[in-house]
């Protein structure tokens, strides 16, 4: 339900609302963006980061609530579990139960190998379920691999890993079709043609969507399969800390018992991370769109196995987190909401940026628009946001299409009173992307430790410095699948030695001498409670 | 800005009274109570299904269910979360089924038992016409179903609920993973694209821009042309 003021601003903007219809906002040249970015971006604020002092890494700023986990003691004690007796001896290990953990356990087992997953909520709980926007894959007469390549690299600053996005890209339509084949409902025309539609920065419409519950639909798909397939699956079981062998091979993981707090070891000969990302660790304070369980456990884990993490200091807000109803603070109005149309207004009725700018670009024009230009909206909780106009849908597309192409959204905004088909909504930028991880390569390798695969958005690279939507999804699915697919093919030339913690206790003697490690992580889930 | 005092309600968690600022979604009042959520909390967002609760209203007899992430709570309210919920789910091979009633009644055999009780509608918090799809699944419209259920999160509050003790959620993927394997026409453009990036019609080119200077890259980007 909105307040006296709320309407009073609402009016302006129904009240320019035929005039945008007609009017097309420009799109910010190269040098215009790199200066809205460089003065607006939390990436570029001095205050939000430091150096990290201990690791691989030493010396690279990242945010601080990450540099606070990657300088912090480990949980476990090295000395008190006992490693010769694992509780599960397997092929492949796969941490992490969400769309690339999924994808990943899927693919090893379909090879051959015996796999457990392990995931620290059910199976399912993750990222992915959330993702509303799409999937890309340039599977159109008109588009290619190598358009899609480029619209990558161009929306990442051209700091990502080439071959990272030539596989993802020339992966992406095998992806498609492989889901397909498992029954996952994607939105199509009467013909079979996939419904795709444009998403910030890409320059053909190759934006393939499940309604507005793709990620769901994906997720609840891969869940499915993963149980017909009778893999063994342990939910609410977490990984703690990554097992090397005498010769510094991954050798699995010492895990725990989420409910009953035993500790356990599983013995594998490969081990895929596919644990997320940071936001529930609020960067710079940001409300997140982000899972639960997203607490970067898998950055701190490899970390001390000696992995190399790659633009962690690059944060993706997204542009339209939700701003009012306090109840859904940091929620996500997804992308799609632009890319049918909808305008992002200021408190004045005006449009102040062109709506399907890279993410970046759109989340920084927004906190100018409100705290530079002072043209935003302040709720009576001091929360500032600016307008979607989510009714100019059913203006351009007719009547009931927020209904039919947003369900999920419309339904959530209805709960609190507000329907977005007849009255735009509040948003800010939202903590949604850790757009680095750890360094991979296009097998999901970690360089640095062998047997040892990352893949999802614990995994870094891909994107470079800022991911476009629907290339997620995409990402978790392309790398989960590799990781799987290598992982399973090297099992039978893998030996391993003597397993050991030393490097933890190596870490943490480390983290001793540069007189840190007050806290210990991974963390596991945030904590919410009232002191 | 100082935050003016909230107006504080009480609610029963698991028979013990907390007070809790008004307007807070049942997940975050547990929190606000001393809650650190194992069990029971997920994408906060109405999205996974992970925090189904039951909960009684002051004065009123009945049970109602609903999500703890956007179900907000109400002076007097007696609540507990389902922490797991031990539902059938019928195991299969997607390959080796054929859409239609049979595999209906072959995988869900207590399907025919349903009541039209309608319990299960009045309890679904996505407003799903649950009812209505199963008595379509039993007619064997399994495209229908497909379309019916689609905003199905499998929170199974409606399985908690049923007399007949269906598993309303699982019939429903499976008939969505039924409709989309066989009953939806596959994608030919997707077919095609597919076949050329197994035959290599795009390595070459691909490479090319692997290799590429990034400046000549960053000009063909700002040269590209946009779909309208």
């Amino acid at each position: 339900m909105y307040t006296a003021n709320m309407l009073k601003s609402m009016a302006r903007v129904e009240e320019t609302r035929e005039r945008r219809l007609q009017e097309k906002f420009p799109r910010l040249g190269p040098d215009e963006k790199d200066e809205l970015l460089r003065r607006f971006h939390p990436d570029f604020r001095e205050d939000t980061q430091r150096p990290v002092k201990v690791g691989p890494n030493a010396g690279d700023r990242m945010p601080h609530e990450l540099v606070d986990l990657l300088e912090a003691r480990s949980v476990v004690e090295p000395g008190a579990v006992d490693l010769d007796e694992p509780d599960y001896d397997v092929d492949v290990l796969v941490i992490g139960g969400g769309g690339a953990g999924a994808a990943a356990a899927l693919t090893a087992h379909a090879h051959g190998a015996d796999v457990l997953l392990v995931t620290k909520l059910r199976l399912g709980d993750a990222n992915t379920m959330m993702a509303q926007g799409g999937i890309q894959a340039a599977d159109k007469p008109n588009d290619s691999p190598v358009i899609h390549y480029l619209d990558v690299m161009g929306g990442g600053g051209f700091t990502n890993r080439p071959e990272l996005v030539r596989a993802l890209t020339a992966d992406a339509p095998l992806v498609i079709r492989w889901l397909e084949e498992l029954g996952c409902m994607f939105s199509k025309e009467a013909d079979g043609t996939m419904m795709t539609i444009h998403g910030g920065g890409t320059s053909r419409k190759r934006m393939h969507f499940a309604r507005d519950y793709t990620g769901a639909e994906i997720m609840r798909t891969l869940r499915d399969e993963l149980l017909n397939r009778g893999i063994n699956v342990v939910e609410f079981c977490a990984a703690l800390e990554l097992v090397l062998d005498d010769g510094g091979r991954c050798a699995g993981a010492v895990l725990q018992n989420l409910e009953t707090g035993r500790l356990l070891v599983a013995r594998a000969r490969t081990t895929i991370l596919a644990t997320g990302g940071f936001g529930r660790i609020h960067v710079s304070g940001f409300p997140t769109s982000n899972h639960y369980g997203a607490t970067a456990d898998g950055l701190v884990m490899a970390y001390r196995a000696g992995a190399r993490l790659v633009y962690l200091d690059a944060t993706q807000f997204h542009p339209t987190g939700v701003a009012y109803p306090e109840q859904m603070l940091g929620q996500l109005v997804t992308e799609k909401v632009r890319g049918l149309g909808a305008q992002l207004v200021n408190a004045e009725g005006e449009q102040f940026v062109f709506p399907l700018e890279t993410r970046d670009a759109v989340s920084a024009a927004i906190i100018r628009e409100c705290f530079e230009r002072g043209r935003g909206f302040v709720t009576e909780t001091g929360q500032h946001g600016v307008w979607l106009d989510s009714p100019m849908i059913e203006r351009i597309h007719g009547p009931g299409t927020v209904r039919a192409e947003l369900p999920a959204m419309f339904r959530q905004y209805e709960r609190f009173g507000i329907d977005m088909s007849s009255q735009p909504i509040l948003i800010y930028p939202t903590l949604h992307y850790q757009n680095g991880g750890v360094e991979i390569d296009e097998f999901g390798r970690c360089p640095q430790v062998p047997g040892l695969y990352v893949a999802g958005e614990a995994a870094g690279g891909i994107h470079g410095r800022n991911r476009l939507m629907g290339n997620s999804l995409l990402d978790i699915l392309v790398f989960g699948r590799r990781a799987g697919a290598h992982a399973a093919g090297e099992v039978s030339r893998i030996g391993l030695s003597r397993p050991t913690l030393d490097h933890v206790a190596r870490f943490n003697r480390e983290v001793e001498a540069a007189g840190l490690g007050r806290i210990t992580a991974p963390i596991l889930l945030p904590d919410y409670v009232r002191r | 800005m100082a935050q003016p005092e909230p107006e504080l309600v009480t609610i029963h968690i698991m028979g013990k009274g907390y007070r809790v600022p008004k307007g807070l979604t049942i997940m975050k009042a547990m929190e606000y109570s001393g809650y650190r959520l194992i069990r029971g909390a997920g994408c906060r967002g109405g999205f996974c299904g992970a925090c189904g609760t039951v909960y009684r209203t002051k004065g009123d007899w009945r049970l109602k269910v609903g999500l703890a992430c956007q179900t907000v709570v109400e002076d007097g309210m007696y609540l507990t979360q389902i922490p797991f919920y031990p539902a059938n789910k019928a195991v299969y091979d997607l390959a080796e089924l054929k859409p239609g009633l049979a595999t209906l009644l072959r995988l869900y055999p207590e399907l025919p038992r349903c009541l039209g009780c309608n319990t299960c509608t009045r309890v679904c918090p996505q407003g799903i016409d649950v009812m209505d799809y199963m008595a379509r699944a039993m007619r064997g419209d399994v495209a229908g179903v497909a379309d019916r259920s689609f905003d199905c999160i499998m929170c199974g509050l409606c399985a908690s609920r049923c007399p007949a003790e269906e598993v309303q959620y699982n019939v429903a993927i499976l008939a969505r993973r039924l409709y989309a394997r066989y009953l939806a026409p596959p994608a030919r453009h997707l077919a095609e694209r597919v076949r050329e990036i197994e035959e290599g019609r795009y390595d070459e080119e691909l490479d090319r821009f692997v290799q590429m200077d990034p400046a000549e890259l960053k000009k063909l980007y700002n040269a590209r042309d946009i779909e309208a």
